[in-house]
């Protein structure tokens, strides 16, 4: 086969700028071959350089609290959680090849997140994913979603990791660009951890897993442009997974790494060869030669660009300790995978690579990958002008509703906020037997076993508030998750976060995307939850519009006595309800209420008040510490009178309540504003309860009592549990099956 | 004092191994031990565990792979002869492939997997299974699995019910089982499969213990 002639029009066929490819004649001195200007265009991509957001990410907090390694430096970030333990985790997207090929975008999604996990030595013990997309009222909608949920339970149940948590919202936007956002959590002691660095002159090269296939080949180029008709045609650009085979790896990998004979190791997504080892080598300041006839094919007809850039999955790069290539080639026999020997680490610091005994590419590691020569953008911003609208939104303006048990049954039917059980069923939420607190609350916990602690996980984005207010929503997303965590007794530790926005050319774009960057930041420095990792997907619109701007936030909590877990639902008669934090709503600006009776997206989204939220997190983990909780429930979408029917209708002994509140607002306003920082908690000892909050100097006041089968608010409220029950556990089945 | 021996058979896919390991090695405590697939011997065990999982990616249908493994022979000889072996979720398909239980397990009547707490009432007490439970008790276990509709003829299920091979049913059908099977025991009483995971049920830290009292049965049936 011969190659096309590289010239500057091949390079924009294959998504470079003009300036771009300028840079890299001026980086090789000669014109590249065609395998280098391949691995320049995929490592250049979006997808792989973070060229348009890496200025903007570089402004979070990226270190301190207990990381123990900072953000970017590994395939995962890593927190301390005492006794010798650490917690690796981080999300990503895989929204583009969900869009066009669901089932198969999806389970690569989690299987990619999950290598991410164990090539730091490791074992994931929990999957979380955050999904979008749009209404279900067309099929095609329908048959994303199905597939989605189908992939990545398919994926997680074989591997046999528990997929314990996430959250699913629709939307318009989302109609043609779903997200698919996979996140993973994984266990490992701080001296068995692998590192992503190659290092070692004339260390062995390994590339260990599946075959190498022609599947997924300029995946990451897909990944850094819009979706559009021809997107059709990318469907070959999607990788398919192999749970079984990623189970293997695991096994062996961990085995591997156990067995301390790694000097480093990545795993092979995004760009595949080319990636693993140019950013290997440009961390260890070294280069690497490395031969493609040793690499194990699917299909012997390959070429050299097409090995390259091939997204095969399950595949890894592993450094291996010179003289012992038996002892890893032993393991992975065991474990009946390949495991090639394909070059070693080099002194001169270029990725080297010969095929059939020609030299195909001959690149320096540091060029092609961020943090050295790969391009750096900041882009034109703008106030979007729908800003303008919005913000005058006049609310007092709206349509009074004339029965509000009505509205609470459509809000609590409405897919964004009804059980997602149709979904969370069809994953396995319970291998490794340490789920403890299960899918369908706040946050979801696992207890680590031979210890008394716990992980609390969440993943959260409210889009609407953040197209609305990029800024306050993307704090409002930091604060939601870490309420969460916060409402099951974890303190918030760290968070992950998957940037997911419309194209970064556009200026109203990036003004979101900055706005939110800056959100997330402060939000993080106030609760000390450094941000570990993560990832930006740019590109993400529909025919005619961006997606709302979606920033999704994963955050880890560490519970230090599992005995002490308080989860969201009533447990009994006769306790105390307490509303804990704002007493009063009149927010309803990006409210699902807005959305779902209204049928609008606008007005201000709610204030937020770090100080005040930082406080309330703090106080309620003093109460759960002291054991006065027994139930905490975070009161978000649908505003407290949804809150106060899932404390009633989510648990096993389902349990009505009586509330008489004060109103100072709308009666609409109040039952269903989403003023923040305010949870619905209930407790046998209200007086305590509300004792030590004033200590803290918040506002805590008892509003009722738990009893009886009905959910009664002032006079406005009065329906039965059962019906309550029935608006939100069946109406997405109803919807799809 | 129990002398059992567990051994819990590790297939390339297995993923309940090593939580089924947890549960006979740290909660009941006895001797419990992995043995590799391509293990030629079940060594000195005296109770085998097919734990649950996806051997070998169930790509070209649940257990039909496994059964052609090298331990396998081992177990079907030690089955024979007697010995106690247990199937659980993936476990029990690899059961039925090799032909040490009837009937076979196929996809869900919804096609969905469904991973659930259900209801199950014990059919029968009188088995080294059961033997911890009332009869007609019911209990709650975790099911996990894509394929757990079980079926077999309308003779073999005669005879299941006839002989008391029966011993879990749902009390709301999850996945369309004939007879509303969950667990069944071979005639000679020595084999047990079923779909529920008992070894996720057996600690109060995870909100239920039903399941341990069918672990601990089996593992103090050996004296």
């Amino acid at each position: 086969m011969t190659y096309p002639v590289v010239n500057k029009s091949l390079a924009f066929e294959l998504g470079l700028l003009e300036e771009e490819y300028e840079k890299i004649l001026s980086i090789l001195g000669r014109t590249p071959t065609y395998t280098e200007l391949g691995i320049y265009s995929v490592m250049w991509s979006e997808h792989c350089s973070y060229k348009n957001s890496i200025l903007k990410i570089k402004t979070l907090p990226r270190s301190g609290g207990k990381l123990l390694v900072n953000a970017g430096e590994e395939n995962a970030g890593l927190i301390d959680i005492g006794e010798g333990l650490a917690v690796a985790f981080k999300i990503e997207s895989h929204n583009h090849p969900s869009a066009v090929e669901p089932y198969q975008g999806a389970a690569t999604g989690v299987g990619g997140i999950l290598r991410d996990i164990f090539t730091m030595g490791a074992r994931p013990v929990a999957a979380l994913n955050s999904l979008r997309f749009g209404k279900l009222n067309n099929e095609r909608n329908k048959f994303l979603f199905r597939n989605v949920v189908k992939g990545i339970g398919d994926y997680g149940n074989c591997f046999g990791v528990p997929t314990i948590s996430g959250e699913i919202y629709f939307e318009e936007s989302y109609n043609d660009n779903p997200l698919v956002n996979a996140m993973a959590v994984g266990l490992v002691r701080h001296d068995k951890t692998a590192t992503a660095k190659a290092s070692g002159i004339g260390n062995p090269v390994f590339i260990v897993g599946s075959a190498t296939g022609k599947d997924g080949i300029h995946g990451a180029t897909f990944a850094s442009e819009e979706i559009s008709d021809s997107s059709e045609s990318k469907r070959p650009s999607v990788q398919v997974g192999d749970p079984f085979t990623e189970k293997l790896l695991l096994e062996a990998t961990l085995e591997l790494i156990n067995s301390e004979i790694v000097v480093g190791i990545q795993d092979m997504g995004a760009a595949g060869i080319t990636c693993s080892t140019s950013e290997m080598s440009a961390k260890g300041d070294v280069g690497m030669k490395i031969n493609l006839d040793e690499v194990p094919l699917r299909d012997s007809n390959m070429t050299a660009y097409e090995i390259m850039l091939s997204e095969s999955q399950e595949r890894m790069l592993v450094v291996i300790k010179k003289g012992q290539e038996d002892k890893a080639r032993e393991i992975f026999e065991k474990w009946d995978l390949n495991c090639a020997l394909i070059g070693e680490v080099t002194r001169d610091k270029n990725i080297k690579i010969f095929y059939k005994g020609k030299l195909e590419a001959d690149v320096p590691a540091r060029s092609l990958v961020l943090g050295g020569d790969a391009p750096v953008y900041q882009r034109e911003s703008k106030v979007p002008d729908y800003i303008a609208e919005t913000t005058t939104f006049d609310a007092e303006a709206l349509l009074m509703p004339d029965n509000f048990n009505n509205v609470l049954s459509k809000l609590l039917s409405d897919p964004d906020i009804a059980n997602k059980k149709w979904v969370y069923s069809q994953y396995d939420s319970q291998v490794m037997t340490n789920s403890i607190v299960l899918p369908g609350g706040d946050a979801s916990v696992i207890r680590i076993k031979g210890s008394k602690k716990g992980v609390a996980m969440k993943v959260d984005c409210n889009s609407r508030y953040v197209y609305l207010n990029p800024y306050v929503g993307a704090m409002i997303s930091v604060a939601e998750s870490c309420r969460n965590v916060v409402c099951t007794g974890a303190s918030p530790l760290g968070i992950t976060n998957c940037l997911n926005f419309g194209n970064p050319y556009d200026p109203e774009v990036y003004y979101q995307f900055s706005e939110a960057v800056r959100g997330i930041g402060d939000a993080c420095r106030k609760f000390n939850t450094p941000v570990t990792g993560g990832n930006v997907s740019f590109y993400n619109e529909s025919q005619n519009f961006a997606i709302l701007p979606t920033p999704v936030i994963g955050v880890i909590g560490l519970i230090d006595d599992v005995s002490k877990i308080v989860t969201s639902d009533f447990k009994q008669s006769g306790d105390y309800v307490i509303l804990i934090g704002k007493q009063n709503s009149n927010e309803v600006g990006g409210s699902q209420y807005l959305k779902t009776i209204h049928d609008k997206i606008t007005g201000k989204p709610p204030l937020i008040d770090l100080d005040f939220e930082l406080n309330l997190h703090n106080t309620l983990l003093r109460l759960m510490s002291e054991s006065l909780l027994n139930s905490c429930h975070d009161i978000s979408d649908g505003g407290i009178a949804v809150a106060l029917a899932e404390c009633c209708i989510t648990g096993e002994n389902k349990t009505g309540c009586k509330i008489e509140m004060n109103f100072v607002h709308r009666d609409d306003f109040e039952l269903f504003g989403e003023t923040q920082s305010r949870v619905i908690a209930s407790t046998s000892n209200a007086e305590k309860v509300i004792a030590l909050c004033k200590e803290n100097n918040l506002d805590a006041v008892c509003i009722g009592q738990t009893g009886g089968d009905r959910l009664i608010i002032n006079e406005f409220i009065s329906s039965s549990i059962a019906d309550l029950a029935k608006s939100y556990f069946t109406s997405i089945g109803i919807i799809m099956d | 004092m129990s002398t059992a021996k567990v051994g819990i058979i590790v297939f390339p896919g297995s993923n309940c191994d090593a939580d089924t390991y947890h549960v006979f090695n740290n909660i009941i405590g006895v001797d419990t031990k992995f043995i590799w697939h391509k293990s030629a011997t079940l060594e000195d065990r005296n109770i085998v565990i097919l734990p649950g999982g996806f051997s070998y990616g169930d790509y070209l249908r649940c257990g039909a792979i496994a059964k052609f493994s090298p331990i396998m022979s081992e177990i079907i000889r030690f089955a024979q002869k007697g010995g106690i072996v247990i199937g659980i979720c993936n476990g029990f398909q690899v059961l039925c492939e090799t032909g040490l239980l009837p009937g076979a397990l196929i996809r869900n009547r919804m096609l969905k997997f469904i991973c659930d707490l259900v209801t199950l009432k014990v059919e029968n007490n009188k088995s080294i299974f059961t033997s911890y439970y009332e009869i007609k008790e019911e209990i709650k276990l975790p099911i996990a699995h894509g394929e757990g509709n079980y079926v077999c003829d309308s003779d073999t299920l005669s005879e299941l019910i006839g002989n008391n091979q029966v011993l879990f049913t749902y009390t709301e059908n999850p996945n369309g089982s004939t007879g509303n099977i969950a667990g069944l025991q071979n005639v000679s009483r020595n084999i047990l499969g079923l779909m529920p995971h008992p070894e996720r049920a057996s600690e109060s830290i995870l909100g239920n213990t039903d399941g341990i009292r069918l672990l601990r049965c089996v593992a103090e049936s050996v004296i």
